[in-house]
């Protein structure tokens, strides 16, 4: 099965307290896409990133991991909640996360931050999760900073430590919620720059972004939401060019 | 050289005994504190209304009155519940009230109320990023309690802990009046035969503020343990 998707979703609804944030997004990646979600702010872009490795737990519709649908129940109260937490954290596991606020765990260094869910979530020996997590910070460019506090570093360097925490999970598919977007502007440029050789050798991400120039030149796909439904949808190409909708124009449109 | 006129050896004892007693209910305290927090913060309300009874009454009211309340009452309801179960079901049960024990859990009681609220407000401090990155890495939540939640609290709770720990051990001093032989008990016992107060009460001032400086010092070196990775300023 080698070219199973790596990531599904059908349908997806979310709703807070009657707020209706989601109203049926749907997405099939296959191996080696960069999805581009783009949108203004409270569209719903990071919602969805969010309910994708359960960070919210979806209203309604299906997310299918590696052909690994994840299981709902309903509890008490009639929510909607996993049924499984261990079948979560396996998913949570397959799917690592940048967040915007880069989230590194400050009490550790860089290279502890690394190794931390390698070691005692994917149970791999500890020696080998030095190596890897040496090789990656290598990759990324802060290899001389491994036993730096995430406190002494700039945002840059913080946001690619924090990618090559996500990436010592070989995972299946990276999430990637608006990872330059608490930087400096002339920080921006190095975090983008190790995306897009991620996006080179074949790495599925998923990336919400208010960088259009990433999302034209290194997405194969771009889903442009608008109040939580899918305004717009295709290739760059498409959607930059030629695009469909009035709100996808508008969006466009330059701004002064 | 302090002639401590034969007092010496029984003045020691006391000493030992406040240490044991100290040490005993801030391992109680800290539990209890824990425990309270734990329960305040959690989405349960029975236990987050008897946390919250238990820090109110316990905070309300003065240590001495709690420690002779205990003691006594303690010993009267026992007693009366001895009573009655022997009458009622011929059941024969009963226990003395140990003056070191009944210390121990008052003194364990108190500050596990002003514990509760240090590590209640320590808990809220731990930004929740820090707990999403952990989950979105997919552990489990004893470990992520245990690997993040855990150290990243301590660095807010530590200022508060030693700060009660230095008010606790000064509050074992209260326990002489419930009969528990410490260093205060024996002073005072020593002082009033010998009529030499500065003589006897001079010392034990000092054993206790041996005891809080090098706590101090301790606690100092802790939160610089703790801190770690953290920059200050800037």
């Amino acid at each position: 099965m080698a070219d199973q998707a790596p990531l599904i979703c059908r349908d997806i609804h979310k709703t807070f307290n009657k707020l209706e944030v989601l109203k049926g997004i749907s997405l099939e990646t296959r191996k080696g896409d960069v999805v581009s979600l783009i949108g203004s702010s409270g569209s719903g872009k990071s919602t969805f990133l969010r309910c994708i490795n359960l960070l919210e737990t979806p209203t309604s519709g299906d997310i299918i991991v590696h052909g690994d649908p994840i299981r709902f129940k309903e509890n008490r109260k009639g929510e909607r909640v996993p049924a499984d937490n261990r079948q979560v954290e396996l998913i949570r596991a397959k799917l690592s996360m940048v967040f915007q606020g880069f989230n590194l765990w400050s009490h550790m260094t860089v290279l502890e931050n690394i190794i931390e869910a390698p070691v005692h979530v994917l149970k791999v020996p500890k020696k080998e999760a030095i190596e890897r997590a040496e090789a990656y910070l290598q990759k990324v460019g802060i290899y001389e900073r491994k036993d730096y506090y995430p406190a002494q570093m700039s945002g840059g360097q913080q946001q690619r430590a924090a990618i090559a925490r996500a990436l010592a999970m070989e995972p299946e598919v990276m999430l990637f919620d608006e990872p330059t977007s608490a930087l400096d502007p002339e920080l921006v440029g190095e975090v983008l720059k190790v995306m897009q050789s991620l996006a080179e050798e074949g790495r599925t991400m998923i990336v919400v972004t208010h960088e259009m120039a990433f999302a034209r030149d290194v997405s194969t796909q771009v889903l442009f939401l608008h109040q939580g439904v899918i305004e717009e949808q295709g290739t760059p190409d498409k959607v930059f060019d030629n695009p469909e909708s009035e709100r996808m124009k508008q969006f466009l449109a330059p701004k002064f | 050289m302090l002639d401590l006129k034969g007092y010496g050896p029984s003045l020691l004892d006391g000493a030992v005994i406040t240490i044991e007693l100290a040490f005993l209910s801030l391992a109680l305290s800290l539990a209890l504190g824990l425990i309270g927090a734990s329960s305040k913060l959690s989405g349960n309300r029975l236990a987050k209304g008897i946390a919250t009874g238990y820090t109110t009454v316990v905070r309300g009211i003065p240590d001495l009155v709690m420690m002779l309340l205990f003691y006594y009452g303690g010993q009267v309801a026992v007693n009366n519940l001895s009573d009655y179960l022997w009458e009622a079901y011929e059941i024969d049960f009963f226990f003395q009230f140990d003056p070191f024990i009944s210390g121990v859990v008052t003194i364990g009681l108190i500050f596990g109320a002003y514990m509760t609220e240090t590590f209640r407000g320590a808990f809220l401090a731990v930004e929740t990023g820090q707990v999403e990155a952990a989950k979105a890495y997919g552990f489990t939540r004893w470990h992520t309690f245990r690997r993040i939640i855990f150290p990243q609290m301590l660095r807010h709770a530590l200022p508060g802990i030693g700060n009660n720990w230095q008010v606790l051990l000064k509050t074992t001093a209260l326990v002489s009046i419930i009969g528990l032989t410490d260093m205060v008990r024996v002073a005072e016992e020593a002082a009033k035969a010998e009529r030499m107060p500065f003589h006897f009460f001079i010392p034990v001032a000092a054993v206790y503020l041996a005891l809080t400086a090098g706590s101090e010092l301790f606690i100092k070196w802790l939160d610089k343990r703790a801190n770690v990775g953290v920059v200050h300023g800037g």
